[in-house]
């Protein structure tokens, strides 16, 4: 797997998420209050509202444009609303974040 | 003939004791009460937290109007009586009324004791006993100066808390070593005097009051070692003595209180006495749970049972203070033939002491952890051998029996005959009884068929657990619709408890109030974090992270994700250099649309979020600042040209407009708040759907409230008419400050209004000058932090991060 590197922890706010510039779309990473972080496309699935700028609740992002609330451990919608985005592995190495590119090149292709 | 039976006071003795007896002997009397105080049957107990603002008056009536009405008794609010005629069977008023009794009933209850320092008369000193006592104080506390409370037991340290709530800076003095010392031993009242200092309520021991000092009012209060505390409100909680003296006056049997027998029944067959003023085989009774009792028997009597009987019991003493658990049962002074068990635990300020004789439980002190109070009073009560369990019978029940259980469990496991609700004597086979039999599914009505949890309410916990337990899913926890489902509070009750406890952050809000997640969610922490920045505006942090997007970046989120800029343009105005301005940054930054909004403004929209900070900075040295078309806060204030150039013009409305604009911008407010300023009735600004809108007419100005023109149409309501600007303006303000402190978070003004009644509103803010005054002096100190321009602190490089990607990667190798 080809981790890449894209910051440091400290580079996301608590109960926030930062943007990755991608060649196919953003990717939002997450940081919870207990300080786990997740990475996933920042387009929800309803009409592609990026989550990253949503309120970060648990382990979850309630998209800023029609409040779905998307799980950060699976992607998936919760409650009654159906849909999901791709989840990306990440990795922390000390302070340091890590995500899974290789996922993204294979799409790529 | 139905036979006549007269009762001398309305409190909650003679109240309950006419419950069972329209159950027992339906019709069988004549009812006409007389009550000194002016109103109906209200819920003492729950005075304290009416000061503290935790309640209203309204939500603590026991039989409302209605109820008299309904059963055909008379109530005469406002009449002390003053004479009783035994030999002539009447009883008269001091406003004159003479009323023939068959059977007379006395329940005047207590006096408090004043004690007599010199100065104990003047001006500003209070007791606390009625409702007028509290709005007194409620009055005294809105000017936020000192006071002192003389007494630290029980209602002197429910006063103090309540006096606290309101912004009084509160001393308490208290003649003995430590508080409540007739209900708790010296450990436990040194944990509560610390629990009460930490609230910053001062507290001061072993203090003997000499005098009470001041010019025609309370300036000071002196102590015997010198010292002098200023102080604009004195409340004396010394003591209660039964207020025996109409009775003895009449020539009936008085001792401490008016001596009856274990049938309720004086002297003279024909009179009665229950509640506080009676005193039965040589005791004296000073809270609910043995006065109901009282009612209870003499409701019997009267009825024709006359084998009832009042037997003495023991009731455990809570403490009303939000955020202080404390419980107190029996007897707790040392001695030879008794041994104690204590737990202490320093870090959850937790102190539990059970004082045992011949393996049975005497007396129990409950501080910070007061759980398993019922299950004490139990085996108290049943004189339980605790021998088997001895060791770990300080833990509480659920660690009874092997594993430890949870709180649903232990309830569960509760016998059917074990107290639930100490006030009204009311156990637990009688509450899952009723759920059972009628069926009932809320609170309240639980409340009505049993009493359990109606008076102190300390046990609606364990009321709420029976009903669960009982009936399961079925059971609706209360009508008040819950802030979202990590809470069951209401936000009404929320917004109380973060003034009352002193809530100033999320996190405390959280654990205070028991969130059930970690972190909230979408729904409450955006309502959470504007009620503390209301409420404590010079205090919180703004916690961004629970700001919709639009207000964390300070622009509206469009579908595809880029953002509208709308700069604010005073009352509408403009000019050619603010256009060019304008002009020139949607040249530069490729803006895609500028359009003209139904507020007055121009939005420019389609702005790519990396760009926002750069567009700022150009409009800012423009001299615009934001617009806050995102906010829940003012939005725009919408004029008409007015007298300035308008030949109908009667004042200068586009002036009017901007000066509230440039006063109350910035400030955030439940929902979003729009204003309109109109020069003549022609109302060509729509002053008459905005949340507020002024018409100009030639005598004033008309100020309109609670419109609508969006989800909803509605046009507004007339709030009054004043005639200079200063005045509009000051009203305007007032008003909206209500709104910000009593609005629920996204509830728009006309909504708040249909609420709280229109009448109730004006009566605040038009009629009320002090009132006005207060709210507009609140909403003038919290602008001095809400106006700050939060374009400019960003253009500047505040919150960096929210408008750059974090990293770009994988462009190399998608190139490949
Ligand atoms: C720009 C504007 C339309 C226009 O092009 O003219 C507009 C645009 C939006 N309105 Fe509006 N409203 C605009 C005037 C109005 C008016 C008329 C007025 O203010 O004179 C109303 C009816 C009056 C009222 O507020 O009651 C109005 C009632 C609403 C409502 C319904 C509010 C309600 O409680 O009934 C919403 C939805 C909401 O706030 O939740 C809304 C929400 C919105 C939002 C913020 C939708 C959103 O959440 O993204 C739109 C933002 C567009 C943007 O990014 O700028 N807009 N909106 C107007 C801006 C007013 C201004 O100058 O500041
Ligand atoms: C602030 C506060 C907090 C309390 N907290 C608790 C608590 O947590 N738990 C608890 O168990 N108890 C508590 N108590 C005590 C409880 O309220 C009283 O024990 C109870 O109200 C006494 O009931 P009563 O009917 O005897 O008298 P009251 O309720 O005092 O009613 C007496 C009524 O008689 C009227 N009256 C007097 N003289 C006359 C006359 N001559 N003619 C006509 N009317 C007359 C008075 O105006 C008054 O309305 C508290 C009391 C106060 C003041
Ligand atoms: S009416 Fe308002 S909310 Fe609806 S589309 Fe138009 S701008 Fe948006
Ligand atoms: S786009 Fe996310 S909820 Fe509609």
């Amino acid at each position: 797997m080809n981790w890449v590197s894209i910051g440091t922890l400290s580079d996301i706010p608590r109960r926030g998420a930062r943007c990755v510039a991608t060649p196919e779309g953003k990717i939002a990473v997450f940081r919870t209050a207990d300080d786990q972080v997740f990475a996933i496309d920042d387009h929800c699935p309803h009409k592609g509202g990026p989550l990253s700028q949503g309120i970060v609740h648990g382990t979850a992002v309630t998209c800023p444009l029609h409040n779905w609330v998307i799980s950060l451990e699976t992607g998936k919608a919760l409650g009654a609303d159906e849909g999901a985005v791709r989840t990306i592995a990440v990795r922390i190495d000390g302070e340091r974040l890590f995500i899974a590119l290789e996922a993204l090149a294979s799409r790529a292709a | 003939m139905t036979e006549k039976l007269v009762i001398i006071g309305n409190g909650m003795a003679p109240g309950r004791m006419l419950e069972h007896l329209l159950e027992k002997a339906p019709g069988r009397y004549q009812v006409t009460i007389f009550n000194a105080e002016p109103r109906v049957n209200y819920d003492r107990i729950m005075l304290s937290p009416v000061l503290s603002g935790e309640k209203a008056y309204e939500e603590i009536i026991i039989h409302g109007d209605g109820w008299y009405i309904k059963h055909g008794i008379t109530l005469y609010k406002g009449h002390k009586i003053v004479a009783i005629d035994r030999q002539a069977k009447t009883v008269t008023s001091d406003h004159g009324v003479t009323e023939p009794y068959d059977k007379l009933v006395i329940a005047t209850g207590s006096v408090p004791f004043i004690i007599p320092v010199p100065g104990h008369d003047l001006p500003g000193v209070l007791t606390y006993r009625d409702l007028d006592d509290v709005r007194a104080m409620m009055l005294a506390a809105q000017s936020r100066a000192k006071a002192v409370v003389i007494g630290g037991g029980l209602l002197g340290l429910e006063a103090a808390a309540g006096l606290n709530a309101q912004g009084m800076d509160v001393t308490v003095l208290h003649v003995m070593p430590t508080l409540m010392e007739r209900q708790l031993d010296p450990a436990a009242g040194y944990l509560l005097q610390r629990a009460v200092e930490q609230r910053g309520i001062k507290v001061i021991t072993k203090a003997n009051t000499q005098a009470i000092t001041g010019n025609g009012k309370v300036e000071r209060v002196e102590l015997a070692d010198g010292t002098v505390i200023p102080a604009t409100l004195v409340v004396m909680a010394v003591g209660i003595r039964p207020n025996a003296a109409l009775a003895k006056e009449a020539g009936i049997a008085v001792n401490r209180g008016i001596v009856v027998d274990a049938g309720m029944r004086s002297n003279d067959p024909d009179i009665y006495a229950i509640g506080e003023c009676a005193e039965v085989n040589g005791q004296v009774y000073g809270l609910v749970a043995p006065l109901y009792e009282m009612a209870r028997v003499a409701a019997s009597h009267l009825a024709g049972n006359e084998a009832a009987a009042f037997v003495h019991m023991d009731t455990p003493t809570k403490l009303k203070v939000t955020g202080i658990e404390l419980f107190s049962l029996g007897d707790f002074a040392e001695g030879d033939d008794r041994q104690e068990i204590v737990l202490r635990d320093a870090a959850a300020g937790v102190y539990k002491r059970l004082v045992l004789k011949d393996d049975r439980i005497i007396g129990t002190v409950l501080y910070g952890e007061t759980a398993d109070g019922a299950w004490f009073n139990d085996l108290k009560k049943k004189q339980t051998d605790i021998s088997e369990m001895r060791d770990t019978l300080i833990f509480g029940q659920s660690y009874q029996g092997g594993a430890p259980l949870d709180p649903m469990a232990a309830v569960a496991a509760l016998p059917d005959d074990a107290e639930i609700c100490g006030c009204n004597g009311v156990c637990k086979g009688k509450i899952t009884g009723a759920i059972t039999a009628r069926g009932l599914t809320s609170l309240d009505d639980v409340r009505a068929h049993t009493k359990a949890s109606a008076s102190c309410g300390s046990c609606t916990g364990l009321v709420e657990k029976l009903m669960v337990l009982t009936i399961g899913d079925k059971y609706n926890p209360a009508a008040v619709q819950p802030m979202c489902s990590c809470t069951a509070l209401g936000h009404d009750e929320v917004r109380r408890l973060i003034k009352a406890k002193g809530l100033k952050t999320i996190p405390a809000v959280m654990q205070e109030l028991e969130w059930k997640t970690s972190c909230g969610c979408a729904k409450c922490r955006p309502a959470l974090n504007y009620y503390l920045v209301c409420d404590w505006p010079d205090e919180y942090a703004d916690d961004y992270q629970s700001r919709f997007i639009n207000e964390r970046v300070h622009a509206n989120i469009q579908k595809d994700g880029t953002y509208s800029v709308v700069p604010r343009m005073w009352g509408g105005v403009t000019n050619a250099a603010e256009l060019r301005a304008i002009a020139d940054v949607v040249d530069k930054f490729e803006i895609p649309m500028v359009k003209v909004t139904g507020g007055q403004r121009i939005d420019m929209l389609g702005i790519r979020k990396e760009d926002l900070p750069a567009v700022w900075a150009d409009l800012g040295q423009a001299g615009f600042v934001s617009g806050h078309a995102y906010a829940k806060g003012l939005r725009t204030v919408k004029t008409c040209v007015g007298s300035d150039w308008c030949r109908f013009g009667t004042q200068d409305s586009t002036g009017l407009g901007i000066r509230i604009e440039k006063f109350m911008w910035g400030s955030w407010t439940p929902a979003k708040v729009k204003m309109a300023v109109s020069g003549c009735p022609r109302n060509c600004a729509e002053a008459t759907c905005k949340d507020v809108g002024v018409i100009c007419v030639d005598s004033g100005y008309e100020i309109h409230f609670a419109g609508a023109a969006g989800l909803d149409i509605k046009g507004t309501e007339v709030l009054g008419l004043v005639k200079t600007e200063d005045e509009a303006l000051e009203h305007i303000v007032a008003l909206t400050q209500m709104y910000r402190e009593q609005g629920r978070y996204l509830e728009r003004i006309y909504k708040w209004a249909k609420r709280v009644g229109i009448a109730e509103i004006k009566r605040q803010i038009m009629d009320d000058g002090e009132k006005r005054k207060a709210y507009f002096d609140r909403f003038v100190f919290s602008q001095k932090f809400a106006q700050v321009d939060p374009w400019s602190e960003r253009a500047s490089g505040k919150d960096k991060h929210e408008f750059r990607p974090m990293a770009s990667v994988g462009f190399a190798q998608a190139a490949e």
